[in-house]
């Protein structure tokens, strides 16, 4: 985990509203881990004054070639334009400076190597999966794909993870690409289908309580990523806290996270209180 | 010719003493926003800051309060963390064992919910021989107990700093809020009553409303507001708390930049706390270290000292 003071390499718009952009960071690639996340730092000048987290979309290497570079580490993610911090971030073009601080948390657990893996995601929830998918078809998983939106618009990067050797099912509520309905009835039919799956999900915090209520009748292991409002990413400023199991007012339990999350086991998260959280996925305002 | 070259890059003197601790530089983190230290070890020299500056702790664990905790407002930020602390025991068993193998002043940030209390863990506190100070939080805006109840009324200010300087065996720093009418009267009450140095300003109390759901953006409904936004009204508050009293004023509010540290110090602190800036830059006190040697170097001051309350009217 390192602050890196670097410049964008590419930010392109790849659906309406989502971009997609890659930062050199040398040494990056080696760290990072499926579900981790970094935090950026769009500008000097304020606002916004605080970093903005994200979910890492993948690691690599530019080609020998690629403009003259040598071969270097870059790191990429995919965001959403909601709010003042994302819509500066949309500006900004190749060979700008930005900070990265990264990799951060904790992130997919994926040493079983038994049964099929379910990934479920929810629009901007799609990013941390593509390096989950990548790493379980690298352990010689069978990988399944639903994908779920409220429009064809929060769909992308299909052809990617179909590249990797995943099989996906789209489902969007306006049915204006694949299927029409919620991504959790295709969760429903697979579950029956392959009982003994394990299953991965990120995405809208209703969606993701869906998931776990399905996950609980079908007795199925279920590691969620979690997103919240966070100051500085390292677990100093106790800002984004969840409650977990068991967590009462007079022995109370809050998990940092961005340190001990942002990938949690489903069993260890106190579900009753994320239904009262209104957190909307894709909010890093 | 070599003598007079090395003369003139020679660096400036950047040390200062509080409460008898010598610092290296007079920069450190402000409670809560460097968690323990060891947080921040991966981004910076825990060796080349002025001291470390512990999370509030308490005599029990503290959970805190419920989320949403924070929220960014215009050059600032709302928080209402609710003083979550692992404990002084925890404190002294998990966090200590790295700390004691920095070389630099340990200063431990504590509180309590009732003044017993506050006596209790000052008690604890002198059990941990390498801590070099401590800082008494009667400022937290956040929390029902304890806090900001202790730091508002100058007499029940008074009543706690004289009892933790009875049972505390180390220079005690006592942090004010600035959620007071006149911070003057209570800087007075808590130097009259035996503290050692006084830090100031805590955060500011603060609101923030999400139009569309028409709820308080954090669940305490209030919080305290830090960063660049208070940054003026913290170096007002620090100038008139220096010209107060006479033990040395560590001033807090905003910095981000060299020169924000430096018009503290122009006023009259003998050292600052960086907050907010942490979250935004990991390194961030590094930067301000390196700007104020660089400042000095270019006004030709050889000693922090000649900074030091230099202002002029």
């Amino acid at each position: 985990m390192k602050n890196y003071r670097t410049k964008i390499i590419s930010n392109q718009e790849i659906s309406p509203g989502y971009f997609r952009m890659k930062v050199l960071a040398p040494g990056f690639d080696e760290k990072a881990h499926p579900g981790q996340f970094v935090m950026f730092r769009v500008q000097r000048s304020l606002p916004p004054l605080l970093r903005r987290p994200f979910g890492i979309f993948r690691t690599g290497f530019l080609p020998a070639d690629c403009d003259g570079l040598p071969p270097i580490e870059f790191v990429e993610i995919v965001y959403k334009v909601v709010g003042r911090g994302t819509s500066i971030m949309a500006e900004l073009h190749e060979g700008d400076r930005v900070e990265v601080l990264g990799p951060l948390g904790n992130g997919f657990d994926c040493t079983s190597r038994q049964g099929e893996k379910i990934l479920v995601g929810g629009g901007i929830g799609l990013v941390p999966l593509y390096m989950l998918a990548s790493e379980l078809v690298a352990n010689g998983c069978k990988v399944r794909l639903l994908m779920g939106g409220r429009t064809r618009d929060d769909i992308f990067a299909v052809t990617e993870f179909e590249r990797l050797g995943v099989e996906t099912y789209i489902s969007t509520d306006d049915g204006s690409l694949g299927e029409e309905g919620l991504v959790t009835r295709v969760l429903e039919r697979k579950l029956q289908k392959y009982p003994d799956a394990e299953v991965f999900s990120c995405g809208p915090l209703p969606m993701l309580n869906a998931v776990h209520n399905i996950c609980l009748t079908y007795k199925t292991p279920l590691q969620v990523s979690l997103e919240e409002s966070m100051a500085c990413g390292v677990g100093a400023c106790l800002g984004c806290v969840v409650k977990g199991a068991g967590h009462t007012e007079e022995n109370p339990s809050y998990l940092c996270t961005c340190t001990v999350g942002p990938v949690f086991k489903s069993q260890y998260l106190d579900w009753s209180s994320l239904q009262q959280t209104d957190n909307n996925c894709g909010g890093c305002a | 010719m070599k003598a007079v070259t090395e003369t003139s890059v020679k660096r400036p003197d950047l040390s200062v003493e509080i409460a008898g601790i010598k610092l290296r530089n007079p920069v450190m983190p402000a409670s809560g926003t460097f968690g323990y230290g060891e947080e921040y070890a991966p981004f910076l020299d825990l060796e080349k800051i002025g001291a470390i500056v512990t999370k509030g702790l308490s005599l029990k664990p503290k959970a805190g309060n419920p989320t949403p905790r924070i929220a960014e407002t215009i050059s600032g930020m709302l928080n209402a963390i609710g003083l979550q602390n692992v404990g002084i025991d925890a404190f002294i068993k998990h966090k200590m064992p790295f700390l004691r193998t920095v070389n630099t002043p340990i200063i431990a940030n504590f509180f309590g919910n009732t003044l017993e209390e506050y006596g209790e863990v000052a008690k604890r506190l002198n059990d941990i021989p390498e801590l070099a100070a401590a800082e008494l939080n009667i400022s937290c805006p956040n929390v029902k107990q304890g806090g900001i109840v202790f730091g508002t009324d100058p007499r029940a200010a008074s009543e706690v700093v004289a009892l933790v300087r009875k049972h505390l065996q180390k220079p005690l720093i006592v942090k004010l809020t600035p959620n007071v009418t006149d911070i003057t009267v209570v800087a007075r009450a808590v130097e009259e009553a035996g503290a050692d140095a006084i830090a100031c300003i805590n955060t500011i109390t603060g609101m923030s409303v999400d139009i569309h759901t028409r709820k308080p953006r954090l669940a305490n409904r209030t919080g305290g507001l830090s960063g660049p936004a208070i940054r003026p009204i913290a170096v007002r508050m620090v100038h008139q708390v220096v010209q107060t009293v006479s033990v040395p004023v560590i001033g807090i509010g905003g910095i981000m930049r060299p020169m924000d540290a430096l018009e503290f110090l122009i006023v009259g602190a003998t050292a600052v706390q960086v907050g907010t800036a942490n979250f935004v830059d990991p390194a961030a006190m590094m930067t301000i270290i390196e700007g104020i040697e660089a400042f000095c170097i270019e006004e030709g001051i050889d000693d922090i000292h000649q900074l030091i309350g230099s202002l002029k009217f």
